[in-house]
């Protein structure tokens, strides 16, 4: 992951944010991964999520694991923390982190061999944690790091660059999510940018863990003939079934954007996420019914995208251990020790 | 001849039949009548029906040591009849309920069989199954009670307080205390030669375990978050940091509370939350054992490397592998000194009772936050789980915690440029900035190579710098661990004897025995790791330097050559690690085998 520090010269065209912040400011180092790596247009779309939602940076603390995927954080909002962990272990990472500080807004992005095999415990984990993080799963089959072995998310069939078939079922995030009791539930493509800004929005404001696996072709071993996660294959097979629009809490929600929905969800924070059904007997707040629906169009090799579940109920994990709204982190040690009076008393106990 | 305030004994009974409530009953009445008291409790890896034993030593020259030999014997499992009866000294005594006769081949004679009928006459006085099994074991304490002289006033007190809120309970422990007694006092000449008279020598001290003391350590060290993966004998040091955090730490008003204790997935996830909690700026810590160490190892390179505080509490079990997870062991010394891939060396704190568990609990955090690195304390089971009588626990409330060298917003601001890993002041300890706090704070954390700028680095002479300040980092904490105890003979000798953590009960008495044998021995217990200059020196000053510890392979010895550089032949190690507390005998043993061989 080499560290190129890029030329901060704002060119005057560029247009502020509510804070004032240009795209500029929520940029980080330039890219080291290869050329038309699904994984760097993922990181286009969080920096206009996040300048468009006018988030001041340093707010922000981004987590990760290890893989190609996991040295993204390096690539946006240099102004926020990185923490990047072992493999497959951010989850863990960003459940202390969460405890000591729920006021940080957490972003973790890990690739599929990071979350769907070694860190398979951790993501499970922390979704039933319900903490409270958007967690962006970028999805290629492949390790890529390690330059192209199967990963769990490669589909039964699926063959490698070299030719190998893989003949184990794969591990779906999005139905492992829903299976665990994920409060937010989204898949989508790295080449479709439209649909993921605002699934990003959505998730960063969503109180508890946001879950969403996008699909990201790691051009270099995993975008052939065969490769059920290639550029190719992603884009005749994906299918959209709930579009869905973020409407941050200033904003009103218009009649225009009223046209169509099914459903609109207010997050913790007071803004909406309006649903805009696209397949017609679907329900994304209805979990049975979501997996179900989503189990039965893999059969015919489609893709569903779109913002799949959602839980308006959710409790994050700070709520169930009922934290105060100061952090932990932060709290004068006044609060937190009982002094020598008390264990003079204590210690009546023990004798 | 008759040994007052002076003797063992042992109570033999399965566990699930609730002999710990008799037996603490016993311990804290001998320590309210001021004797010095301590008790071992020898437990199975199971809920119930397995041989239990507790053994309590009353010594009024204080010696808190475990001790092997029992001058009688409450042998109230059939099951373990045979070995409990081979156990009593020669000359000693043995209780048992002589409900059942007991076979013949099982009578010595040089013990004397003291005959109680327990399970005949609860049978008589209670009703129903459990509460019959209950009461034999608090009618065996008071048949002890009139045997070795105890003070009934004490004891009644004592069920009084226990029971205060609960009648029914009174009631039936006071009938089956006096049951035993009576019977004692009426069939036997009571009390024995072994026996208590009142002293005054524990009015300044308490008992306590260890995993108590370390858990109420963090809650005054300001700990807020406490992540584990539950594993014997660690558990109850989380649960009393639990209990304590109710007690202290929620706010019945606001429904809040000032803690977060999260049951992790494994031990791996364990410190991983109590990395990201540290990076996050609270105080964080996972009580563990060896197995959890094992697991936690990569992590703890991550944050040996990237430099993320976290306190991690390993109350060592024997090893390897599962071993024998209810005895205890100090096998983890050179686990957690060089815990992890890589080049890493840690801050270890070795306490030797609970007193110094409560002491080096606090001590942890701040050895962790500001050399900004993992910090262990290593206790065992002994020390965590069992009682110790120890003076009573101390708080100077113009304690502030040492947070470090954490920047604030307002430091950040006036700041030009942070680096995340730059020496600014020369002390090898870079500064910290928590996230959330400033834009101009932010660096990225990582476990691969970087530079002292904080940036991603493959570059030698980069990569090198960093890891020599760490190497002088880890190293400046020798004179930040706590200095190591050191006694000398009375008279100048050229040896010297070294020890850790619980071993200092059992090498201080040797000591005492050993010099009345004319045996002089000079004496040090390192505290903490790295070593500090009076442990270089120690070994230098002696021509034989013994080294007593509780593992197979001389893991302390091993440091100190490791870490002092001298050799093989300065040092002669003295171990025993069969899962019992070391006891004087074993040392004695050892130091004169050692010398007989050289002379
Ligand atoms: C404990 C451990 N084992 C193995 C590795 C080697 N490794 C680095 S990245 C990686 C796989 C990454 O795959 P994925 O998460 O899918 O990320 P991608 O590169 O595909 O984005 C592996 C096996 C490691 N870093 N740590
Ligand atoms: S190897 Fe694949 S995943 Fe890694 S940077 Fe290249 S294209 Fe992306
Ligand atoms: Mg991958």
């Amino acid at each position: 992951m080499t560290y190129i520090a890029k030329p901060k010269v704002h060119h005057p065209s560029l247009q502020r944010n509510a804070i004032g912040l240009t795209r500029r400011d929520y940029e980080g180092a330039i890219t080291t991964l290869c050329a038309g790596c699904g994984h760097d247009s993922i990181t286009a779309a969080i920096i206009q999520a996040f300048w468009e939602l006018s988030v001041p940076p340093h707010t922000v603390a981004k987590l990760s694991g290890i893989g190609c995927s996991s040295k993204t954080p390096a690539y946006f909002l240099r102004e926020a923390h990185g923490f990047n962990a072992v493999h497959g272990r951010m989850p863990a990472i960003a459940t202390g982190a969460g405890a000591a500080n729920a006021g940080l807004m957490m972003i973790g992005v890990s690739g599929d061999g990071d979350s769907l095999s070694i860190g398979l415990g951790q993501l499970s984990h922390a979704i039933r944690r319900n903490v409270d993080i958007l967690y962006l799963l970028e999805n290629n089959g492949v390790y890529g790091l390690t330059k192209g072995q199967f990963s769990a998310s490669a589909d039964p069939g699926s063959t490698s660059k070299k030719g190998e078939v893989n003949t184990m079922e794969a591990i779906d995030g999005v139905l492992l999510a829903l299976t665990l009791g994920a409060t937010f539930v989204a898949r989508s493509f790295s080449g479709d940018k439209a649909q993921l800004v605002p699934l990003i929005q959505a998730g960063l404001a969503h109180k508890g863990f946001a879950f969403i696996d996008i699909i990201s072709p790691c051009v270099t071993f995993n975008d052939h003939e065969g490769s059920t996660k290639s550029y190719a294959y992603t884009r005749e097979h994906q299918v959209e079934v709930v579009q869905a629009d973020f409407i941050a809490p200033r904003e009103a929600i218009t009649s225009e954007q009223d046209a169509g929905t099914v459903k609109s969800v207010m997050l913790h924070d007071g803004s909406w996420v309006t649903l805009h059904k696209v397949a017609d007997s679907y329900d994304p707040t209805d979990r049975d019914r979501a997996y179900a629906y989503i189990r039965e169009r893999q059969k015919v090799n489609e893709v569903l995208t779109g913002l799949l579940y959602i839980a308006s109920d959710s409790k994050d994990m700070a709520e169930q251990h009922e934290l105060p709204d100061q952090p932990l982190a932060g709290l004068p040690f006044e609060q937190l020790c009982p002094g020598s009076a008390e264990l003079e008393k204590l210690q009546a106990r023990f004798r | 001849m008759s040994q007052i305030n002076d003797f063992a004994f042992k109570i033999a009974t399965a566990n699930g039949t609730g002999s710990a409530s008799a037996n603490g009953l016993i311990m804290q009445a001998i320590f309210r009548m001021g004797v010095p008291v301590t008790g071992k409790n020898v437990f199975p890896s199971n809920i119930q029906g397995l041989p239990t034993w507790y053994e309590i030593r009353v010594s009024k020259d204080g010696y808190t040591a475990r001790t092997p030999h029992f001058d009688l014997m409450a042998a109230l499992n059939p099951a373990t009849y045979a070995t409990d009866v081979a156990e009593v000294r020669s000359g000693g005594w043995l209780l048992h309920d002589s409900t059942w006769p007991l076979d013949e081949t099982l009578k010595r004679p040089d013990v004397t069989y003291l005959g109680v009928p327990l399970a005949e006459m609860c049978n008589a006085a209670f009703k129903g199954v459990r509460e019959r099994i209950l009461m034999k074991n608090i009618a065996c304490a008071g048949a002890l009670a009139a045997l070795l002289g105890m003070d009934t006033g004490i004891i009644k007190g004592l069920t009084r307080e226990k029971f205060s809120k609960k009648p029914a309970l009174l009631d039936s422990n006071a009938k089956a205390i006096a049951l035993g007694f009576d019977y004692a006092t009426a069939h036997f000449d009571c009390p024995l030669p072994i026996r208590l008279e009142p002293m005054d020598e524990t009015k300044d001290s308490i008992l306590i375990d260890g995993n108590t003391a370390a858990g109420l350590g963090a809650v005054y060290a300001g700990a807020t978050v406490g992540a584990w993966y539950p594993i014997t004998p660690s558990t109850s040091l989380m649960e009393a940091f639990k209990g304590f955090c109710q007690k202290y730490r929620r706010d019945e008003a606001t429904k809040r509370n000032r803690y977060a204790i999260i049951q992790a997935e494994d031990e791996l996830a364990a410190i991983g939350m109590v990395i990201g909690a540290s990076w996050a700026g609270a105080r964080a810590f996972t009580p563990t054992s060896g197995p959890g160490i094992s697991l936690m190892n990569e992590f703890i390179g991550l944050a040996y490397y990237a430099e993320v505080p976290a306190v991690l509490f390993d109350v060592q079990r024997a090893g390897p592998s599962t071993g024998m997870p209810t005895r205890t062991q100090q096998c983890d010394l050179l686990l957690c000194a060089y815990a992890s891939h890589g080049d890493t060396r840690h801050i270890c704190l070795y306490p030797a009772d609970p007193r110094e568990a409560f002491e080096m609990a606090v001590h942890a955090f701040d050895l962790a936050e500001r050399f900004q690195t993992p910090v262990f304390v290593l206790s065992d089971l002994d020390i965590g789980m069992n009682d110790w009588m120890v003076p009573k626990l101390a708080w100077d409330d113009g304690y502030r915690p040492d947070r470090g060298k954490v920047l604030s917003a307002a430091e950040l601001d006036q700041a030009k440029r942070f680096y995340r890993y730059l020496d600014v002041d020369g002390d090898g300890i870079p500064q910290r900035t928590l996230p959330g706090v400033h834009p101009k704070g932010a660096y990225f954390t990582r476990g691969s190579g970087h530079n002292k700028y904080g940036a991603y680095t493959e570059d030698a002479d980069e990569y090198e710098e960093v890891m020599e300040r760490l190497a002088r980092k880890i190293q400046s904490a020798a004179k930040a661990v706590p200095a190591p105890v050191v006694r000398k003979a009375a008279a100048p000798t050229t040896l010297g004897l070294i020890t850790v953590g619980g071993c200092h009960a059992a090498c201080m008495e040797a000591i005492d025995v050993m010099a009345k044998d004319g045996i002089a021995l000079d004496y040090l217990r390192v505290r903490g790791f790295p070593f500090g200059d009076e442990v270089h020196e120690f070994v230098r000053q002696h021509d034989v330097t013994f080294v007593v510890e509780q593992n197979r392979d001389a893991q302390l010895r091993s440091l100190l050559m490791l870490e002092t550089g001298a050799g093989v032949a300065a040092f002669e190690s003295v171990r025993y690690y069969a899962g019992f507390p070391m006891s004087a005998h074993h040392v004695i043993a050892g130091v004169k085998a050692k010398l007989e061989r050289a002379a």
